[in-house]
C-alpha cells in the first residue's frame, strides 16, 4: 500500500476521538475495520490528512442481548457472527454477517465502520432497515439516536453531521412469531450484494401482522419496500401470498447497472431475492 | 546394500513438493523481499488515456520535491532500442510494434508509462509521481480486434497499417470450402473467447544493479525465462554482449506465462542504473498489473462446422480476429497462429480444414500467452462446435466423439494443418473411463425425471489434445520463433557423493525441484536428499529457454536425465578400471556398479565420484570429477490428451450455475509424481472454470479498463472451485526416454468448454444453442427468458 502522507492518531477513549474529530475537521477520517478506507487510500480515491484510529477505544466495542439488542459499533463481523445469543435474537443479521467477504474481512471490519460508509452494496445496511434500529452517535452537541430508515440519505451519504461518530445500534430482539431472514446475490469478486434482501415478519393467528423488508446492492441507498410490505401484511404468508407481494420489490427504486449485472437483471431479482429472504423469515416466524 | 536389495523407485511416487516448507511458512525471497544499499525506488507516470498524443511533459515540481533523484521521460531513454519482437506469425509479413521502456511522442493503452520517477523510497516516487504534468492530445480509441481492422478505425501505429499484425493461414481452404457446400450439415456459430487477466500472486517487478567498473549489470526479476531475458536485453534492446549481464530469478510467486516476456521496467530499470549509478527496483501494483502486464485470450471467432446425418464431421472452417493489444508483446504471435490454428481439429480426423487468424492491434494491454496459450482457445472451440454439431443432429454427444476420434492406430498422426504429428494417443479409453466415473447413462435418465420438476441439470464432455515440451528447435525456427527451444543442465557428483544439477529450466510453481530430485536419485541410486537442484542465476546455470508450453519435464528433464546418462557412463569406465574388469562386463545399478556376475565386487558412485574427484588413479585419458552437461533438442513435441465431464445445475430463476460434480481424466503419459500431476491439474481447472463462470476482463469503448481491481475481475475463491474427481489413462510418450508429455496447462486446456457443453446442455429445454463465456447468471438467465 502506498498511500498519500498522512498523520495518524489512536486515541483510547470516545471523548478523546471527539476531540481530534472536532480539531482536524475535513481533514480527518474515521479509522474503524479499514476494509473500506484504506483500499480507496491505497488506490489515491481518498487522501485523508489525518487518520483517527478508534480501535483502541474500547467502550465501543460489545454486544448485550436482553430483550433489546445493543452492538457497539467497533464490533468486529466476526464478534458478531459467532454470537449465540444475537443469532436467536436476529437471524437476518446472523445471515448476513455469515455473507460478509471473508474471514479475514469479517475479522477486521465493524457494523459502525460499514454504517458510517454506507456502501450501496453492503449488507448490514438492508438488515438494520428491517429490523427498525436506531443509530446511536455522538459528537460536538452531545449524544443523539437516528433510526435506522431517516440514515442513508443516498450513495455513501448518511445522515452523520460532521464531527459525529457512531456509538452503538440499538434494536428490540425477535419474540414469539417474529421471524427475519436475509438472502443475498453476491458480486463474484466483491463479494458485495448485487442484491440483498432483508425480511422481518410477524406472525399472529396464522396472519402477517408486521412486515419490515429493505434491500441493499441494488441502488444507490438501501431502500426500504413499503409495497411489498404493504402487500403481505394480512396475508397468510403462504408462498403464493409471498410472490404476489415480493413482486412489488424494487418498485420506486433507482437501479444501478454495471458490468456484472444491468438494472433489468438487477430488478428481476430484486423480487427474487425478496420473495426467498420472506419465506425464509415467514418459515422462522412460524 | 548389496547388489541384488533394489532402492525403492522414487519416480512414480506422490513425494510432496521439497520446495513448500519454505514458501508456506513465509522463508521464501520474492523480488521486493530484495533490498540492497543504496537502492532507490521507481513510480511511473502513466497515460489515464487509450489513445493520446504526448504534447509536453514538466517534470519541475516533482524535481522539487525532497528525495526525488530524477524523473525521466522516453525521450531520455532513445539510446537502447524497443523490446524484441521474438515469435513472428510464420511465413507471412508481420507489422511488430513492440513497445519501448517508456511511451515516446504518443500513448496506445490506459497505463502506458510516459515518465519514471527515481525517488530515495517508494513513497516519494508515488508522490512525486502525481505532480509530474503531462499534456495528451486524446484521439479516438478502439478495443475491439474485429473493429480495429475496418475501415475507418482509428490507426494506432504508422508502421502496421489498418491496425493488422498479420494475417496468417493454414490448412487447405479449397477442401474446407467444399466440404462446407456439400454438406449435409452446417452448424456456424459466432465464438468469442473473452480476454482474460492472469493473475500471478506476484506481481512483475526487477531491480538492477550497474558496476561502472566492468560496465556490467546484475538484474532481479520476476521471470519465467531468465536466460532468454538475458539475451533479450542484452543483444537486442542495449546492443552489448551478453555477458555483460548477470539475470538472476528469485522465487517467483506464479507466472502463468505473463512473466515469459521482456517488459519495459527490465530495460528501464537498467537504463536507470547505469545512469545513476545506483541500484533502481521497479515493482508494479495489482492495478499496474492488471492495466500493463500481459493479458491472455482475446478471440473473435467465425465458425463453421460441416458434417454427415449419421455424426460424421467431413469439415471445418475457422476465421479469428485475435486481439494483440497496443504493442507486439514477446511471443504474441506465435499463440494464435502455430498454437492455435495448427491443432484447430483435436481429437477428430477431420478430413478438410481451414483456419484463418487476423492479428489486431487495439488500444488495449498486450495480450500474450497465459496458461495453455492458443491450446485452450483452439480446444475450446472444437469441442463446442462438436457439441453443437451433435445437438443439431440429435446425437449423443459422446457418440459423435467417439464416431471421429483420431484411432490409436493412426498414430504418429499428421493433422494437415502444419503441426508436427501426434506423438502417441488412445482417445476412446480416456472418454469412456470419465463417463463411467460421472455414471453417464444413469445422469441422462436423472437428468429427464429432474427436468419435469423444473430442475435443470446438464452434464458436458470435453475431448482435448494439446501440445506440450514445445519444441524442437528446427521446427519451431520455421514457425517464426526466433530461437532454439532446447534445454541443457550440468549434473555433478562431488566428492562426497552429493549431487548438484543446474538446470536453465525456471519452476515458479511447478514442483520442478521435487520432479528432477526424484529422477535424479532413481536413475543414479542416490537417496533422494543427496540431490540438489539448482536455477534461476544465468551465472551458476547453463542455457534454458525457460519454462512454459508444459515443456520442463519433457525437455528440461530430458536434459537432465541423458547428463546422468553420461555420468553413469563414466563412473562404468572408471569401475571397470579400479575393478580390472572388462567394461562391458560392468553393471551400473542401484547406484553401484560391478561385475556381471559378481555383484559383490563392486564400487558405489559415491565411491567412483570420490575417486574421479581425487584422480589418484583413473584410466588413462579420463578427465578427473564427475561433471557432465547435456544439451538436448527433442525430435518432436508430445501431444497430451483426455477427457473433463462436468455436472451443473442451472437455478432458471436467478441463472445462478452450481457445480455438481467435476471429474477429469488425463492422460499426461509417464508421471513422475502423481501428487505433483494432480495439483497441476486442479490449478489448470481452476483457471478454465474460473474463464467459463466468473473471469473476463472488460475495457469501455474508450479504453477504460473496467476490470481494473480484483474487486471487479473475479478471480474464483477456494470456495468457489468444486472437489475435482482425478483419474488418468497413461500412453507413454515415444518422444522421450521418460515416456512423458506433461501436465501443466492441461486442466485449463480441458475445463472450460467442460463447464460450458454442460451449461448450454442444461439449457437445452429453453432452445440454447450457445452462450459466450463468461456464463453470468444473468448471461443464463437472460438467455432462459429470451432476452
Amino acid at each position: 500500500m502506498i498511500p498519500a502522507p498522512f498523520d495518524y492518531y489512536a486515541p483510547t477513549s470516545l471523548a478523546e476521538a471527539l476531540t481530534l474529530l472536532q480539531r482536524h475537521g475535513d481533514d480527518a477520517k474515521i479509522l474503524a475495520g479499514g476494509h473500506s478506507l484504506l483500499p480507496a487510500m491505497k488506490l489515491r480515491l481518498a487522501s485523508p490528512s489525518v487518520l483517527i484510529d478508534i480501535n483502541k477505544v474500547a467502550e465501543l466495542r460489545g454486544i448485550k442481548v436482553n430483550g433489546t439488542v445493543e452492538i457497539g459499533a467497533m464490533t468486529t463481523w466476526s464478534a458478531i457472527e459467532h454470537h449465540a445469543d444475537l443469532a436467536k435474537a436476529c437471524p437476518a443479521m446472523a445471515d448476513a454477517v455469515a455473507l460478509i467477504g471473508d474471514i479475514q474481512v469479517r475479522n477486521r471490519g465493524t457494523i459502525g465502520g460499514s454504517l458510517a460508509h454506507a456502501d450501496p452494496a453492503a449488507d448490514m445496511p438492508a438488515v438494520i432497515l428491517a429490523v427498525d434500529a436506531q443509530i446511536h452517535v455522538e459528537g460536538p452537541n452531545g449524544p443523539r439516536a437516528i433510526a435506522a430508515a431517516d440514515f442513508f440519505t443516498d450513495m455513501l451519504s448518511t445522515a452523520l453531521e460532521p464531527g459525529e461518530i457512531i456509538t452503538s445500534i440499538t434494536f428490540d430482539s425477535h419474540g414469539a412469531g417474529e421471524g427475519s431472514a436475509y438472502a443475498k446475490f453476491p458480486h463474484p469478486a466483491s463479494r458485495y450484494a448485487i442484491v440483498g434482501a432483508a425480511a422481518y415478519v410477524k406472525m399472529e393467528n396464522g396472519q402477517v401482522t408486521a412486515c419490515r423488508v429493505a434491500i441493499t446492492g441494488a441502488g444507490p441507498k438501501a431502500e426500504r419496500q413499503s409495497a411489498v410490505e404493504q402487500a403481505l401484511i394480512g396475508t397468510d404468508g403462504s408462498a403464493d401470498a409471498v410472490a404476489a407481494a415480493a413482486a412489488h420489490a424494487g418498485e420506486g427504486m433507482d437501479m444501478l447497472g454495471d458490468i456484472h449485472a444491468s438494472d433489468e437483471y438487477r430488478r428481476a431479482m430484486c423480487k427474487v431475492y425478496t420473495k426467498r429472504a420472506l419465506l425464509k423469515a415467514i418459515e422462522r416466524a412460524r | 546394500m548389496t547388489a541384488t536389495e533394489m532402492k525403492e523407485r522414487l519416480v512414480g511416487r506422490a513425494l510432496k513438493r521439497r520446495e513448500d516448507p519454505k514458501l508456506i511458512t513465509g522463508h521464501g525471497n520474492y523480488l521486493d523481499d530484495i533490498k540492497l544499499p543504496g537502492m532507490l525506488h521507481i513510480a511511473l507516470v502513466r497515460s489515464p488515456y487509450a489513445h493520446a498524443k504526448i504534447v509536453s511533459i514538466d517534470a519541475s515540481k516533482a524535481l522539487a520535491m525532497p528525495g526525488v533523484v530524477a524523473v525521466f521521460t522516453g525521450k531520455d531513454m532513445l539510446d537502447i532500442n524497443p523490446m524484441p519482437a521474438a515469435w513472428q506469425a510464420a511465413g507471412v509479413k508481420n507489422y511488430p510494434v513492440p513497445p519501448r521502456a517508456l511511451a515516446v511522442d504518443k500513448v496506445a493503452l490506459v497505463g502506458d508509462p510516459v515518465a519514471m520517477v527515481v525517488a530515495e523510497n517508494r513513497y516519494i516516487a508515488r508522490d512525486a509521481a502525481d505532480l509530474v504534468e503531462v499534456e495528451y492530445e486524446p484521439l479516438p480509441a478502439v478495443v475491439d480486434a474485429r473493429k480495429a481492422v475496418e475501415p475507418g478505425a482509428p490507426q494506432i501505429h504508422e508502421a502496421a497499417p489498418n491496425n493488422i499484425v498479420f494475417e496468417w493461414e493454414c490448412g487447405n481452404k479449397d477442401a474446407a470450402d467444399a466440404a462446407i457446400a456439400s454438406a449435409e450439415v452446417v452448424v456456424k456459430e459466432e465464438i468469442i473467447n473473452q480476454r482474460l487477466i492472469p493473475t500471478p500472486m506476484e506481481t512483475r517487478g526487477s531491480i538492477a544493479r550497474y558496476d561502472p567498473l566492468t560496465g556490467e549489470w546484475t538484474v532481479w526479476m520476476t521471470s519465467q525465462a531468465p536466460h532468454v531475458h538475458r539475451l533479450l536485453l542484452t543483444a537486442f534492446v542495449f546492443g552489448v554482449p551478453e555477458t555483460k549481464l548477470r539475470c538472476i530469478a528469485p522465487n517467483v510467486g506464479g507466472g502463468f506465462g505473463q512473466k515469459i516476456f521482456c517488459y519495459n521496467d527490465m530495460a528501464f530499470t537498467m537504463w536507470a542504473a547505469r545512469k545513476l549509478g545506483r541500484p533502481v527496483k521497479f515493482v508494479e501494483d495489482r492495478s499496474e498489473n492488471y492495466k500493463y502486464s500481459t493479458h491472455g485470450r482475446d478471440h473473435i471467432t467465425e465458425a463453421e462446422l460441416a458434417g454427415t446425418r449419421d455424426g460424421k464431421i467431413t469439415g471445418l472452417r475457422v476465421k479469428t480476429w485475435a486481439n494483440i493489444g497496443a504493442y507486439f508483446s514477446t511471443v504474441a504471435a506465435g499463440i494464435p497462429t502455430t498454437l492455435y490454428g495448427r491443432i484447430i481439429t483435436g481429437v477428430y480426423k477431420i478430413p478438410a480444414a481451414y483456419v484463418h487468424v487476423t492479428g489486431a492491434y487495439t488500444n488495449t494491454a498486450m495480450v500474450d500467452a497465459y496458461r495453455g496459450a492458443g491450446r485452450p482457445e483452439a480446444s475450446y472451440l472444437i469441442e463446442r462446435m462438436v457439441d453443437r454439431f451433435a445437438a443439431e443432429i440429435g446425437m449423443d454427444p459422446a457418440e459423435v466423439r467417439r464416431k471421429n476420434f483420431i484411432q490409436p492406430e493412426d498414430f504418429p498422426y499428421d493433422n494437415g494443418l502444419g503441426l508436427l504429428p501426434y506423438d502417441s494417443g488412445n482417445y476412446e479409453p480416456a472418454l469412456n473411463k470419465a463417463l463411467e466415473i460421472a455414471g453417464y447413462a444413469e445422469f441422462r435418465k436423472q437428468q429427464e425425471e429432474l427436468r419435469k420438476q423444473g430442475r435443470y441439470l446438464g452434464i458436458g464432455i470435453s475431448s482435448y489434445v494439446e501440445i506440450c515440451g514445445i519444441a524442437p528447435s528446427a521446427w519451431m525456427g520455421g514457425q517464426g520463433w526466433g530461437a532454439g527451444l532446447w534445454e541443457s543442465a550440468n549434473v555433478r557428483v562431488h566428492l562426497t557423493g552429493k549431487v548438484v544439477v543446474t538446470t536453465g529450466s525456471l519452476p515458479h510453481g511447478q514442483g520442478l525441484e521435487t520432479t528432477f530430485a526424484q529422477i535424479v536419485a532413481d536413475e543414479l541410486g542416490v537417496p533422494y536428499e543427496d540431490v540438489e537442484i539448482q536455477w534461476g542465476d544465468t551465472q551458476g546455470t547453463p542455457f534454458g529457454y525457460g519454462t512454459y508450453g508444459s515443456r520442463s519435464l519433457a525437455v528440461g528433464g530430458v536434459a537432465i536425465k541423458r547428463s546422468v546418462d553420461k555420468i553413469k557412463e563414466k563412473a562404468r569406465k572408471l569401475a571397470a578400471h579400479l575393478l580390472e574388469a572388462n567394461e562391458a562386463d560392468i553393471v551400473f545399478e542401484n547406484g553401484r556398479a560391478y561385475v556381471k556376475g559378481s555383484p559383490d565386487k563392486g564400487k558405489t558412485i559415491g565411491e567412483l565420484a570420490a575417486a574421479a574427484a581425487v584422480a589418484y588413479n583413473l584410466p588413462p585419458g579420463m578427465e578427473p570429477f564427475l561433471d557432465e552437461t547435456s544439451y538436448y533438442d527433442p525430435p518432436n513435441c508430445t501431444f497430451p490428451f483426455g477427457t473433463h465431464v462436468s455436472i451443473v445445475e442451472v437455478d432458471p430463476e436467478t441463472g445462478h450455475v452450481k457445480l455438481l460434480r467435476y471429474i477429469a481424466v488425463d492422460d499426461c503419459g509417464n508421471q513422475i509424481n502423481p501428487l505433483i500431476v494432480e495439483g497441476q491439474i486442479h490449478g489448470g481447472i481452476a483457471q478454465g472454470l474460473a474463464q467459463a463462470l466468473y473471469e473476463g476482463a472488460v475495457y469501455n469503448e474508450d479504453g477504460q479498463l473496467l476490470t481494473g481491481t480484483l474487486m471487479d475481475y473475479a478471480v474464483p475463491t477456494a470456495a468457489m472451485v468444486p472437489h475435482i474427481e482425478t483419474d488418468h489413462t497413461v500412453t507413454p510418450s515415444p518422444v522421450n526416454p521418460l515416456g512423458v508429455k506433461g501436465a501443466g496447462e492441461a486442466g485449463t486446456i480441458a475445463s472450460a468448454q467442460c463447464v460450458m457443453n454442460a451449461i448450454i446442455d442444461a439449457l437445452a429445454p429453453f432452445g440454447v444453442k450457445h452462450l459466450q463465456m463468461p456464463a453470468t447468471p444473468e448471461r443464463i438467465w437472460k438467455a432462459i427468458h429470451g432476452k
